[in-house]
């Protein structure tokens, strides 16, 4: 009875599998193939998923027609330093926040979670009210600081995991020897926290290199703009012609996130599952 | 092993007595800590935040000679007259919910799947992974791509098997263009639940699914019995957050349809985004946002009363 049922199961899962892979990497291989194509190719009634003609020209014509360059240089030093500061904020306070049981702590874990469930519009109005009157209205800094507040909660939640993790009986020790907190945290708590600032770093950077909403309302210049405001931009006039370039973009401004993504993935999971599965 | 014990689970109550408690259960050291990442968060999103939710009782507008005043109720009694609002809410529930649910269930289809010793495993993890990892922007930009009415694959697909004799205009079509965006949404936000699944689904006890087997379950009665009970308090907490970032969701329709066409994609934020920024009604946006945190508030408590429930 089992036997047979699995022999029919086999199969069956294979087939679920199969659609799963096809859902999943179909968009992507479209939008990969789209831009190797010629705009002759494009125009072929009959589409070819695979390119006939690979072609590099679409990606010539995305860094020619707008200023793709100039945005990814701009989102990547707005992406870096916002990861940089994210992290050397955030790892003194989660060290607070693992080591007292204070009214901070849980208060902070409190906004973390509430954090995530507010409509952005009741914060970014205010958020473009406040930068404006500081001046810092279509900076970059403006924007820098505004992706570290909303960076932090997640890279407090995943450092503070990783604070709890480290013996508390090596810091008694320093302290035995006369070290203060600020010290024990430096030579004690700091290196052992590298991994876990790596994975928050990253983290940062990838979700301010994604990020779209707060870059629309909050930078106007076109010299300040960050890619996905480039990319979007594109979209436009979208003349079969102008799909390949505009493909070959999206793909430029992909490549950055996937690869630190793929290093931080284990981390990520881990530190997402930390809050959801109670173990 | 009282040893590890400890060290996986400091209590820094139990610590040092010279650590004296002086503002907030934090002493001098800790605070200087807390500081400085403190003032941004309070300066930079509390703050924001309560402003916000103020702005929604006033009369705010663009223009720095416009002053604002407090009007109370007014913005609200506004709303409910406004049918673009009922709209967009009406919409922003069929796509909060659609995609929550049908995300639910394609998650969790993969997440047995991936739980099981097929081939190509790997493969199908890792592209499950990959839409976590691209920008929203570029999503929208590569289904936009996908769904061309000319060049787009679907069209020709669906043209190759006999489905359609024409090609759709998918996304600027009033009755397609909404089930259109829900899929793409089912598509960006399959990963982070397929994960939260399948970790919930290798915390099941094997011992338990063998012992069931071997009372003769099938697999459709050891997933009720015993997967399902291990698995539906991650499940409800999942959902929950699922739907309220749903809701809460923009750039992915912006990019797709902003809006359109006939507003028919038009969710709560991003009909709050044009009231604020194209026409400057900043009190009738935060007003909106106001509004969406209602809706948001009454499926927390929902959640609440059923994880209190779930757990006697």
């Amino acid at each position: 009875m089992r036997g047979s049922s699995r022999v029919l199961a086999t199969p069956s899962k294979y087939l679920a599998l199969a659609v799963y892979l096809v859902f999943l990497a179909f968009p992507l291989l479209w939008l990969i193939s789209t831009a190797f194509k010629s705009p002759q190719e494009m125009a072929l009634i009959e589409p070819t998923i695979i390119p006939e003609h690979p072609t590099l020209d679409n990606f010539r014509l995305a860094f020619e027609q707008q200023p793709l360059a100039r945005a990814l240089l701009n989102t990547l030093i707005i992406a870096g330093v916002s990861a940089l500061v994210t992290v050397l904020l955030s790892i003194p306070a989660a060290y607070v926040m693992a080591r007292y049981r204070s009214v901070v702590s849980r208060m902070t874990a409190l906004w973390v979670l509430l954090s995530q469930m507010f409509p952005f519009i009741l914060v970014i109005i205010p958020l473009f009210l406040l930068l404006r009157d500081a001046g810092l209205y279509d900076t970059q800094i403006g924007l820098i600081i505004v992706y570290v507040v909303w960076s932090m909660p997640f890279a407090l939640w995943m450092l503070r995991s990783y604070v709890v993790g480290i013996p508390v009986e090596l810091e008694e020790a320093a302290a035995m020897d006369g070290a203060g907190k600020l010290r024990t945290l430096k030579d004690i708590v700091a290196p052992l926290l590298v991994p876990g600032v790596v994975a928050a770093a990253l983290f940062a950077f990838v979700s301010a290199w994604n990020e779209f909403l707060f870059a629309l309302v909050l930078l106007r210049t076109p010299e300040l703009q960050t890619i996905s405001l480039t990319l979007v931009k594109f979209i436009g006039a979208e003349g079969v012609a102008r799909l390949g370039p505009l493909a070959a973009a999206a793909l430029v401004a992909t490549i950055p996130s996937l690869v630190f993504f793929a290093i931080i993935q284990r981390r990520l999971v881990g530190g997402m599952l930390g809050g959801a599965v109670k173990s | 092993m009282s040893d590890t014990a400890v060290a996986a689970k400091p209590r820094p109550t139990q610590r040092k007595p010279q650590q004296r408690r002086t503002w907030l259960g934090l002493d001098r050291d800790g605070l200087m800590l807390a500081v400085p990442a403190l003032i941004p968060v309070v300066l930079f999103s509390l703050y924001p935040l309560l402003r916000g939710i103020y702005l929604g009782f006033t009369d705010a507008q663009a223009g720095r000679a416009a002053t604002t005043e407090f009007t109370g109720f007014e913005n609200y009694s506004q709303l409910l007259g406004d049918s673009y609002f009922w709209e967009s809410f009406r919409i922003g529930l069929i796509w909060a919910f659609g995609v929550t649910i049908l995300q639910f269930f394609a998650s969790l289809g993969l997440a047995l799947l991936l739980n099981q010793k097929l081939r190509l495993r790997w493969l199908a993890r890792t592209l499950a992974l990959v839409p976590w990892a691209m920008p929203p922007v570029v999503i929208g930009i590569m289904w936009r791509l996908v769904y061309h009415p000319n060049a787009g694959i679907l069209n020709s697909v669906l043209r190759d098997l006999g489905i359609i004799d024409s090609n759709v205009e998918w996304l600027s079509s009033l009755s397609l263009a909404l089930p259109a965006v829900i899929v793409v949404g089912v598509w960006s936000g399959m990963p982070q639940t397929t994960v939260v699944l399948l970790a919930g689904l290798q915390s099941v006890s094997e011992e338990l699914k063998e012992a069931a087997a071997v009372d003769g379950a099938g697999p459709l009665q050891r997933f009720r019995n015993v997967t399902w009970p291990a698995l539906r308090p991650i499940v409800t907490a999942m959902t929950t957050l699922d739907f309220i970032w749903n809701f809460n969701s923009f750039s992915l329709v912006y990019v797709l349809t902003e809006g359109g066409p006939g507003g028919s994609t038009r969710l709560p934020m991003l009909f709050a985004y044009e009231e604020a920024f194209r026409y400057g009604n900043y009190g009738y946006a935060a007003a909106l946002g106001n509004a969406m945190v209602l809706v948001i508030g009454v499926f927390v408590v929902f959640y609440l009363r059923r994880r209190y429930r779930e757990e006697g």
